[in-house]
């Protein structure tokens, strides 16, 4: 048993830290994701896409990059550890895998070109008012009619809809047997008469999820992907694929070496917090059940290298990834104290906007709150649990 | 023993109550937080009518002779409606501070202010140095002539932006820690020299950032003496902590009784989120959270006119655990409300957000395990 790096690994990881660092974006270092602008979201994404590593998973026909579980999990890190923002997900993460998987040709002509490039901003339309965990109760209705379907129906908690051109959608084609079945697979282009999106602002102040009323919308029969009534195996395929990376330990590692930076310049009585016992035992928690974590990614991973797929296990990594996440940004609300207090949303700033207290301060209580939805989304944590339950116990 | 509520306290709550039902839903509650303003003076108008300004005064000060008691009813109910106008501040901080340690003289300036609605009070103590120490003060009070210069800056001072008057902690002597040497000033916000930066805070309240250059006062501004400053404040942040742990009893019933009841409503698989086990133990686990903070609510409001060393131990021990039973409670709400409840259409991220600067306010978690343990 070893976790040592091969030398042609750790090559791979000086050339990918290099290429980052020559690379990324000046002006979008140290960025939160609150502020950026759809340009913003996509600058690295196209010189990724330029580079060739816009979608290191995909298989290398489609422009995928032949590296290894290995040098994938790597560059995750090295990014993680840059604080990249990654390329978004609906795309290369979600649909892109979809596609190659599941479309028939003229679709995998269209779509994978677009998502490599960033030129199609894609969302996804699964979460309905009524079908949130029970994705499977989901009621919008496609009907046939000639070449096209009839679109009517609500998605809810569509993720940066507000800058898409296309969605991803889960409809119901049919209404007979289990509600599995029935549903299919569609794309819709966003700008289609009908649609309507309706921001959703959320607990931190910001912008980021929205409401899709889709009324009689058309949309060609070609852009089915997959069998009619089919569309369930997809959804669950790429469920499977979300899953994967959401521990997110490079990231949180980072949060923490920043949290350790802040309580070491904020003071408790003329000392630094950092030196305070109860404080230092409180980071000192975060990084061992961190530091759990990443090894039980790493065996996870090394299952994968030997071909064994994630399984139900990567429920694990999502429910101790976001709880750690969520501490983490609990602790560094905690450690600026009264400056937690001031509220200057994003969309509330104006030019003339000066910062109260220090800069680390800001936004702090932000981050907290939105990270409490990470312990909702991606199928909730108390979901995550029933399938470590039923999967992996046999309960 | 007896838990149980006079008659008119419990006259009081179903005043407040109703008033609170008929006038401050979460819709107009969320139109004053978005107002210019930021608070209703037409609503603290009526409260002083109701008599709610008066209540915890004694009668030769104008009051109603109300105690911990009452402010500990008025609170809860306030909680419950999340509301935001400056009860605490100008009430419980301030007026506590006037009405136990204020000359003759000053009482009869300043409290016919607060009892009519007229005047709004803010303490400035906190610095952008002193976490949640109240004796780490770097703004500075001289003496000049027969009165006093005062120079530094307040940090996060709640309902600033309102107030009209301020109490602010000042090093008269001594070290930038030391207990003695701190007075308390009575100052007007318009005052030359005194400027705010305000900006609302993340549970939809208003503060300011308070700085005072070369602000000059008269003598008799200064409360008490510069030997009893610190204790002054300190019991007065004591009472503040009794009565933000009966406002989180508001909102903590507020958050379970929604909680409760979307989970009953609420169906995925074809049931009633509430039938699954593991959602009911969470919410037995938030009622529990809730029933402890009551109990120490009412502990700490017993205590406070206690003697200086058991009023400490009872009131860090109750502001433990409210930190510790609000932060359950609100993110449980907010997790059983599931994307719902991370929307700021609904009232339970407003209670949550307000819960979680309760936990910092007057001192968090740690700060007040410290101060258990040495009291």
């Amino acid at each position: 048993m070893d976790v040592d790096f091969t030398n042609e690994d750790q090559a791979f990881r000086a050339e990918a830290r290099k290429f980052i660092e020559e690379n990324y974006p000046k002006h979008l270092i140290g960025a939160d994701r609150g502020d950026l602008s759809k340009e913003d979201f996509l600058a690295w994404h196209k010189i990724l896409a330029e580079k060739g590593w816009v979608a290191p998973s995909w298989p290398e026909e489609f422009g995928g990059t032949g590296w290894s579980v290995t040098q994938k999990y790597i560059w995750n890190e090295e990014s993680a550890a840059f604080g990249t923002i990654p390329p978004l997900p609906f795309g290369v993460a979600m649909l892109g895998p979809v596609i190659y998987t599941f479309g028939n040709q003229a679709q995998k002509d269209w779509v994978l070109p677009g998502i490599k490039s960033g030129e199609t901003w894609w969302c996804q339309g699964y979460s309905e008012p009524g079908a949130g965990s029970d994705l499977a109760g989901l009621k919008t209705r496609a009907v046939r009619d000639g070449d096209d379907y009839i679109v009517n129906g609500h998605k809810i908690w569509t993720t940066l809809a507000q800058h898409a051109d296309w969605m991803f959608c889960l409809v119901r084609t049919g209404t007979e047997g289990k509600p599995q079945a029935g549903i299919s697979f569609l794309l819709i282009d966003m700008n289609t008469p009908g649609i309507t999106v309706r921001p959703i602002i959320t607990i931190d102040g910001g912008h980021e999820v929205n409401e899709v009323f889709l009324e009689d919308v058309r949309v060609p029969a070609e852009h089915l992907v997959g069998e009619e009534d089919k569309g369930w195996t997809i959804a669950k395929f790429l469920l499977g694929n979300e899953r994967s990376g959401i521990a997110g330990v490079a990231r949180s590692k980072k949060a923490i070496d920043r949290l350790r930076e802040i309580a070491r310049g904020e003071l408790e009585d003329g000392a630094p917090l950092l030196e305070s016992a109860s404080f230092a035992r409180k980071i000192s928690e975060l990084e061992i059940d961190l530091t759990a974590l990443e090894y039980t990614e790493l065996r996870t991973l090394a299952s994968e290298s030997k071909g064994q797929g994630p399984g139900p296990e990567s429920s694990i990594l999502k429910i101790k990834g976001t709880e750690i996440q969520q501490r983490i940004t609990e602790l560094t609300m905690e450690a600026v104290g009264n400056y937690a207090s001031p509220w200057v949303p994003q969309l509330d700033r104006g030019d003339n906007y000066l910062s109260i207290g220090p800069d680390h301060a800001e936004g702090v209580s932000q981050t907290y709150f939105n990270t409490r939805k990470t312990s909702i989304y991606g199928g909730s944590n108390e979901i995550q649990r029933n399938i470590i339950a039923k999967m992996v116990l046999g309960l | 023993m007896d838990f149980s509520f006079t008659e008119e306290q419990t006259l009081l709550r179903n005043m407040v109550q109703s008033f609170v039902q008929d006038n401050y839903d979460f819709d107009s509650r969320m139109k004053i937080v978005r107002s210019e303003e930021g608070m209703s003076r037409e609503i603290w108008g009526q409260f002083a009518e109701l008599g709610l300004l008066a209540a915890p005064f004694s009668e030769e000060l104008g009051g109603l002779d109300g105690g911990p008691i009452d402010i500990m009813v008025i609170m809860e109910e306030l909680g419950r409606g999340l509301v935001v106008e400056p009860y605490l501040p100008t009430v419980v901080l301030c007026g506590g501070i006037l009405s136990r340690h204020a000359s003759p003289a000053q009482q009869e300036a300043n409290l016919p202010g607060i009892l009519g609605g007229e005047s709004i009070w803010a303490l400035a103590y906190s610095e952008p140095q002193s976490r949640f120490n109240p004796a780490d003060v770097l703004t500075s009070a001289k003496a000049d002539g027969e009165g006093y210069v005062l120079n530094g800056t307040k940090a996060v001072v709640a309902a600033a932006p309102w107030a009209d008057k301020l109490i602010v902690s000042a090093r008269m002597s001594g070290e930038q820690r030391d207990h003695n040497g701190i007075g308390l000033f009575i100052v007007d916000k318009s005052a030359a020299g005194v400027s705010t930066q305000d900006y609302p805070t993340v549970d939809g309240n208003r503060a300011s950032e308070v700085t005072f250059e070369n602000v000059a006062v008269s003598g008799d501004a200064l409360i008490g003496s510069p030997d009893t400053g610190l204790s002054i404040l300190e019991e007065a942040l004591d009472h503040g902590i009794g009565a933000i742990c009966a406002e989180s009893l508001g909102h903590m019933k507020s958050l379970n009784d929604a909680t409760v009841e979307y989970c009953k409503t609420r169906k995925q698989f074809g049931v009633p989120i509430g039938s699954f086990q593991v959602l009911q133990h969470r919410m037995v686990d938030m009622f529990m959270e809730y029933e402890q903070s009551v109990s120490m609510t009412y502990m700490v409001n017993m205590k406070l006119s206690e003697g200086e060393d058991e009023r400490k131990k009872a009131s860090s021990g109750a502001k433990v655990q409210i930190g510790k039973s609000g932060r359950f409670v609100g993110q449980e709400a907010v997790q059983l409300h599931g994307g719902m409840g991370m929307t700021e259409e609904l009232s339970v991220g407003h209670y949550f957000k307000r819960l979680t600067v309760i936990d910092t306010q007057f001192g968090n978690v740690d700060h007040h395990l410290k101060r258990f343990a040495s009291a």
